[in-house]
């Protein structure tokens, strides 16, 4: 199976701070690969770094055979690359519609497509004029997920979209997911909620210290909890 | 029809609507209304600094970024007319050639500072702007013989905009070439202002608006931010150049102080500060209280003073002479309870 995203030694510095220290990832085509970790180990600027947010100090990112490590966002994105920022990255002045038609930047998404969005997330329907900042925390998420379904896309970088939720939206978070993951998508999603990331994952990729310390099955990963405890201090039994 | 006109960009308040509605109904028929020199110039005032406000709403309200240069786009116009009426000589078409290449100079000096500067922070575009115009203003000082340095430009205008021009008389008022220069002046101020709403609820106005809340969140959707922030600059400039065509037809007369000094730039900021950012119709808000109370507070105050002269002290503070005092009091009063602008307090119903 071919990899949709590759990274090679990436170093990213932010300011005065050695934040990537030689990343090596692979993302395999339609899968879904969990990047995972203690908080501040660099979860967020690999997903950032990929995406053109920072500026990869060293080390090569390769997204469907090409070199993007030089490209613009923006020539990123067009060439199929998602990204689903930690605080949501919705626009709160626009209304959930227009937030939908921006984030299609070939077009308006189409009829069909809005109503597999609908079926995911049924408020973004109800509230489909209303400006996004009014909705609540997990409509907010849900239209950030809904953002990034709203064109079709090769490659999905997910960060964190459960984190705060309440328990009845983290499954329909996951329940979207699920679908995106059933329509071929690729997805390096971070995450850590251990019951998500073990429902979710394909594969599993576990940061330390601007690193990559172990990949391997997400399966594996999930069964071993002294693996957990050893990578990450903690165990998902303890989740 | 008229929802589809205003681009679907309703006022969403009935106290705006009304408001909103006055204003075009004093300013439709001002001549007519309000008859005199003094409440003409007025009327024409507001209409041109709605649309000069309105433009550079545009680049701070709806993209999101700090220019110290529309003054310099508005001379650009102003001065594209003048020039163009000189050398061409008096008629229709140096206005239009005049117009159309003070619009164009505008546009293309905004496209050189936009490629330069829009990829760094902003707050070095402010600077590169304000250094910018700062020069271009020393310069029309300077190049006396082509802009009549510090003492500006007069030249003539066709005769059917001038008060010799008389047309008889309609609802017991005069009606001359002074009337047909205002009627002028309003439709292609309402015109222009309805294509910057039309700008502004268009596609091209949302990833604007998007920008201006997050520009990596909008690159990471594809939008070349600099592109489309670089386009808002030159849309704006060219907009405001078309202002100051206006007023130059307007006033026969262009000077630095008139159409590039920093004074307008200030007041142009507090106009869209007081009506509000990121809404047209703060524009409209703005320039209406800003421009009468630059030609109406000073008398207001003079009424004041002589009704309160029986009394202590109060006088004194409405003396005409400290109408700025006033004005500027007004501004902090008004900066203090309507942080959103007007438009924003009155859309929130609170």
């Amino acid at each position: 199976m071919s990899d949709v995203l590759r990274i090679e030694g990436l170093f990213t510095d932010i300011a005065q701070y050695h934040i990537l220290e030689g990343v090596d990832l692979a993302v395999p085509r339609g899968q879904v690969t969990m990047l995972l970790g203690r908080n501040g180990v660099g979860k967020t600027t690999t997903l950032k770094t990929v995406m053109g947010h920072w500026a990869a100090k060293a080390g090569s990112i390769r997204y469907d055979g090409q070199d993007i490590t030089a490209w613009p966002t923006p020539a990123r994105a067009r060439a199929g690359i998602g990204f689903v920022p930690e605080d949501m990255g919705i626009f709160t002045d626009l209304t959930v519609e227009e937030n939908m038609v921006l984030a299609a930047a070939s077009g308006p998404p189409d009829a069909a497509r809005l109503e597999r969005v609908f079926a995911a997330f049924p408020p973004l329907k109800t509230f489909w004029k209303s400006e996004a900042g009014t909705l609540s925390g997990g409509q907010k998420q849900m239209l950030s997920i809904a953002r990034a379904m709203a064109e079709e896309r090769v490659l999905y970088l997910i960060d964190e979209p459960t984190k705060g939720l309440a328990p009845a939206i983290v499954s329909t978070m996951a329940g979207a997911l699920r679908e995106l993951k059933g329509q071929g998508a690729s997805i390096l999603l971070v995450e850590q909620n251990f019951a998500v990331a073990k429902a979710l994952g394909d594969h599993a990729a576990v940061m330390d210290d601007g690193r990559i310390v172990w990949t391997g099955a997400m399966a594996e990963l999930a069964a071993d909890a002294g693996l957990q405890e050893r990578l990450m201090g903690l165990s998902m039994e303890a989740e | 029809m008229l929802v589809n006109l205003i681009s679907g960009d309703t006022p969403r308040s009935a106290v705006l609507t009304v408001l909103l509605l006055i204003v075009l109904v004093c300013l439709a028929g001002a001549p007519f209304l309000f008859p005199g020199v003094r409440s003409l110039e007025t009327a024409a005032t507001i209409c041109i600094f709605i649309l000069l406000v309105a433009s550079y709403d545009l680049l701070l309200g709806y993209t999101g970024i700090v220019s110290f240069a529309h003054t310099m786009f508005f001379g650009l116009g102003a001065y594209g007319v003048a020039l163009a009426s000189i050398h061409i000589g008096r008629g229709w078409g140096a206005l239009i050639v005049g117009s159309l290449s003070g619009a164009v100079a505008a546009a293309a000096l905004a496209l050189i500072i936009g490629l330069f500067s829009l990829r760094v922070r902003a707050i070095f575009f402010a600077m590169i702007t304000l250094a910018v115009a700062s020069a271009v203003a020393v310069l029309v000082s300077q190049l006396f013989n082509i802009t009549g340095g510090e003492d500006g430009l007069t030249y003539l205008i066709p005769r059917e905009l001038t008060p010799a021009f008389r047309m008889g008389e309609l609802f017991g008022v005069r009606v001359n070439g002074r009337v047909l220069n205002y009627y002028l002046i309003f439709v292609a101020c309402l015109a222009l202002f309805l294509l910057l709403l039309r700008i502004v609820n268009s596609p091209f106005g949302r990833v604007l608006q998007a920008i201006r809340e997050n520009d990596f969140r909008a690159e990471a959707i594809g939008y070349r931010v600099v592109w489309y922030r670089t386009a808002a600059t030159c849309l704006s400039a060219a907009i405001a150049a078309l202002a100051g065509a206006l007023y130059a037809i307007w006033l026969r007369y262009v000077g630095p102080d008139t159409t590039l000094s920093f004074e307008i730039m200030l007041d142009i900021l507090l106009m869209v500060v007081i009506g509000g950012m990121g809404t047209m119709y703060g524009a409209v808000l703005g320039a209406v209280i800003f421009v009468l109370a630059q030609n109406y507070l000073q008398n207001l105050m003079g009424v004041a003073a002589e009704a309160t002269e029986a009394l202590p002290i109060l006088p004194l503070f409405l003396d005409p002479n400290r109408w700025l005092l006033w004005l500027g009091l007004l501004f902090i009063l008004s900066v203090y309870f309507f942080p959103t602008g007007i438009v924003g307090r009155l859309r929130s119903g609170r």
